[in-house]
């Protein structure tokens, strides 16, 4: 990309940003150039969300300054970035669903005679502004007629009809299959070509190299790099994402961390292939969820789900719950067919889910800690034999002691523990109906040091007992530390798995950057293998 | 210490506003009336204003009973009213028209306002609509329905049984009384000596993670709804038989926003979540004390709402957390909130 020698279009100079508790943001740069897509990556957490708060006026900045267009600017409000010339549309694309697509794009900006709206106008300026990104629709319509990729192609428009210098796409493409996504990045280059910068957020690896020249790493609200994408190989990506060092990955002087640690207690040789799998997964999939992949899990084994954020590993695991419904494929229990339909079926057959989202689909908050310990137990003894307060009050009793929950006592309510404490009733919650496989989506995330290494800990007590673990986590040391296998998924797709004396960090990495042709090839060329054959 | 605070707990606390206003109000008509504490024994029988204030109240107070779970639940009903003139006219109507024993046709009667019921739980909970929209349909409705039942008409009876539902007495007190204590157990008994209270409880707080447990959130959602038409129909029944006649026009009138408020002043949050029985009663007695106390003074009926709001404000006001940090000192300790990042 050659016209890169001009002074930048923005220019984001050590920005920091804290919330009580959280450094969101810490000294962190971002450039990006006129005519550029510029891609912006990085994990849960990793600031993404608050970096474009900042740059659009949301939230304000504690330090650092922001160069736009050749002027310093601190946008108070979205409006304020807005007139400056940033135009931002957001994952939850927010047309208002039953206004026809036309009012949408203009929404605010009606041209008006009289007082009264100039229908033919607003028609005709909604047109214009759509054929600027090549886009032909019925403006008549209420936009929640169309498609999602449409309505974000009609979002784009109405962000650009403000003489937009500067475009924000955050996570656009989530939603959208291949097509639609080949569609939308068609009017990504268009726009580029015509000068505009495009900030492009997303969590797809071959989205990256397929249409960005640069892309900024963040990771726990630090800059982590900044590169062209045709000199970035595809495993320093990954590692910089998940906060590796790459030099000492690839030169393999480093101790392996799976190596040492497997010497550790708790983590015995493995005999287990030889052992039957009592829970086996064939072609399980969903669309717009995971690809269908299969799965074995044996008793007394912990497997790992290794794979960078979006890869589809919690879709995985509510497939297997019956959270959401599987459009294809089976799972075998002790042989036996078992569709998993419902939560409800998936914990009777012995099953549980503790969820990586501990507020909205693991806590109660207002009921209390004992309540909360045995609200599955209870769920599946039916609503009239309810479990004898006595029986309750030692349940609870026990986990509290044995997982160490730290609660001022049984009837507090759940919401006021700590996050760790949370985290370790909830886990106890499903502990008490003594399941066969647990699975773990992200135990440990947001919860301090001390608390991660006793759920470790857990985890490697219930394998010893016989459990049989699907642990789920972003952070990979902490995969290869507890899994003996590791499935890694890639772009909502397993891609295979990694077994005993093979696992380790650089070989999970390896294989997550790995195209599906196998090659680790650097930018531009087209990497959507299904999509039908089109000319760029 | 450890029972004191499980009671506390059990209740959030929030029973003692309306214990308060309850009082008070005691307090006022101890001052300004004399009649009001005056009972009296008469054929083994006890008269009274408060006596009245419990027969008089015993409508609401069964709509509240119903009221409760489906708030609980984080839903509304708003079509008890309407359930309660459907009830009271299939009553009048198998009464007059035919000769069907007694208990046969309390059974009619409650079947139908506990299909209305399920109807509405069948919207909200598989259909996912609104509950205030679903049960506004059953509102609008169910007036239709009972209309249609009646033939338009004011049917009168003179059935001995069904006259002595809401006239006749029981161990001294109006049965009405004995019905609301009946009920209020038997709904006591279920949801806290069963796993019901906190499987309503669960879904209220967080639907979802409920799911994930494996409760059955939409059943629970179904049987609450159904559970407060059966509420409605027993107190369209008492209503009926109140006057001796079904007025499906005019019965249940409002009533299902004096259930709402007895809930909520009795310190159910309309956002779902934990409940009260014990309060809700406590609300209803509120209203219905109210009512009687501004009859007493004088208060002419037309500008009776206005104390009545003045009361519900002020409930609400105590209700709220915010209101007594700043205005009553009461300070309780705020959980951190700690935005999204990333």
């Amino acid at each position: 990309m050659g016209r890169d020698m001009s002074e930048p279009l923005l220019r984001m100079r050590g920005v920091s940003k804290t919330f009580p508790g959280v450094r969101a943001l810490s000294s962190v740069d971002l450039t990006v150039r006129a005519g550029e897509i510029h891609a912006l990556m990085g994990e849960n957490g990793a600031g993404k969300s608050t970096l474009v708060k900042v740059l659009t006026g949301v939230y304000p900045k504690d330090d650092g300054k922001i160069h736009f267009a050749g002027e310093t600017i601190a946008p108070a409000s979205p409006r304020e970035a807005e007139s400056a010339g940033i135009s931002t549309v957001y994952q939850e694309i927010n047309l208002i669903p039953r206004l026809s697509v036309a009012e949408n794009i203009l929404l605010g900006r009606q041209p008006a005679r009289f007082g009264f709206l100039n229908w033919k106008a607003i028609h005709r300026k909604a047109e214009r502004a759509l054929e600027r990104i090549g886009l032909r629709i019925d403006v008549r319509r209420e936009a929640a007629a169309y498609s999602v990729a449409i309505q974000q192609m009609a979002a784009i428009a109405r962000a650009l009809d403000v003489e937009a210098k500067l475009l924000i796409l955050d996570e656009p493409t989530s939603s959208l299959d291949e097509r639609e996504v080949e569609d939308l990045f068609d009017v990504m280059r268009r726009l580029r070509d015509r000068g505009l910068a495009i900030l492009f957020i997303t969590h797809f690896l071959d989205q990256v190299y397929e249409i960005a020249s640069r892309v900024t790493v963040l990771r726990n609200g630090e800059r982590v790099g900044e590169c062209e994408t045709a000199n970035l190989p595809r495993l320093e990506l990954v590692a910089k994402m998940l906060g590796k060092d790459r030099a000492k990955l690839e030169s393999g002087g480093e101790p392996r961390t799976a190596g040492t640690k497997r010497a550790a207690p708790g983590v015995p040789a493995d005999s287990e292939a030889a052992r039957e799998a009592f829970f086996q997964v064939r072609g399980l999939g969903r669309r717009g969820g995971v690809e269908p992949f299969d799965l074995d899990m044996r008793e007394g084994e912990i497997v790992g789900l290794a794979g960078l954020l979006g890869s589809g590993r919690t879709e995985m695991a509510r497939l297997l719950f019956g959270v959401d419904a599987a459009d294809t494929g089976q799972c075998l229990l002790d042989g036996k067919r078992f569709a998993p339909s419902s939560p409800r079926k998936a914990i009777d057959r012995g099953l549980a889910f503790c969820s990586e989202d501990r507020k909205t689909e693991g806590l109660v908050p207002d009921l209390s800690v004992r309540e909360n310990l045995i609200l599955a137990l209870q769920a599946s003894r039916g609503p009239l034999r309810l479990l004898p307060r006595k029986e309750q009050m030692e349940i609870a009793g026990h986990y509290i002691r044995a997982l160490d929950i730290r609660t001022p006592s049984l009837e507090t309510p759940i919401g006021n523990l700590s996050g760790g404490n949370q985290q370790k009733a909830l886990l106890a919650r499903w502990l008490a109906i003594q399941p066969r496989l647990i699975i773990l989506d992200e135990p440990t995330r947001g919860i301090d040091v001390g608390a991660k290494a006793e759920i470790e800990k857990l985890v490697q007590s219930l394998r010893e007992r016989g459990m049989s673990i699907l642990f789920i986590s972003s952070e990979l040391e902490e995969v290869v530390r507890n899994c003996r296998r590791i499935a890694v998924l890639r772009d909502r797709k397993k891609i295979g798995e990694l077994t005993g004396p093979d696992i380790d960090e650089r070989k999970v990495m390896r294989m997550i950057a790995e195209t599906d042709e196998g090659r680790d090839f650097r930018g531009g060329v087209p990497a959507v293998p299904n999509d039908p054959p089109r000319e760029e | 210490m450890m029972r004191k605070g499980l009671r506390f707990h059990l209740d959030g606390g929030r029973t003692i506003w309306p214990v308060l206003g309850l009082v008070a109000l005691l307090v006022l008509n101890l001052i300004f009336s004399e009649r009001f504490f005056h009972l009296e024994i008469l054929d083994g029988r006890l008269y009274g204003t408060l006596v009245d204030v419990l027969n008089q109240g015993s409508k609401v107070m069964l709509l509240a009973v119903g009221m409760t779970l489906v708030i609980a639940t984080g839903g509304v009903d708003l079509s008890v009213g309407s359930v309660m003139a459907v009830s009271g006219a299939v009553g009048a109507v198998l009464v007059t028209r035919t000769e069907i024993p007694f208990p046969a046709l309390v059974a009619c009667a409650l079947s139908a306002a506990v299909l209305m019921g399920l109807a509405n739980g069948v919207l909200v909970a598989l259909a996912g609509v609104q509950p205030i929209v679903a049960t506004l349909i059953f509102m609008v409705l169910g007036r239709g329905v009972a209309m249609l039942i009646t033939g338009g008409q004011i049917i009168t009876f003179e059935d001995r049984a069904f006259v002595f539902l809401a006239n006749g007495h029981f161990l001294g007190l109006p049965l009405t009384a004995a019905i609301v204590a009946l009920v209020l157990a038997g709904t006591a008994l279920l949801t806290r000596g069963a796993a019901v209270g906190l499987f309503i409880e669960a879904t209220g707080n967080n639907e979802t993670a409920s799911r994930l447990c494996g409760v059955n959130t939409r059943m629970v959602k179904v049987l609450v709804y159904g559970f407060s038409g059966f509420c409605a129909g027993a107190a369209g029944l008492i209503a009926a038989s109140n006057i001796k006649a079904a007025d499906s026009s005019r019965v249940g009138e409002m009533m299902e926003l004096d259930a709402i408020f007895a809930v909520v002043a009795g310190g159910t949050a309309l956002t779902g979540g934990r409940f009260t029985l014990i309060g809700s009663i406590v609300g209803a007695l509120l209203i219905q004390i109210l009512t009687t106390t501004m009859y007493n003074l004088g208060v002419p009926p037309t500008i009776a709402p206005v104390p009545k709001a003045a009361l519900i404000i002020v409930v609400c006001l105590l209700q709220s957390e915010q209101f007594r940090r700043h205005f009553v000192g009461r300070r309780e300790i705020a959980r951190p909130t700690v935005p999204e990042t990333g």
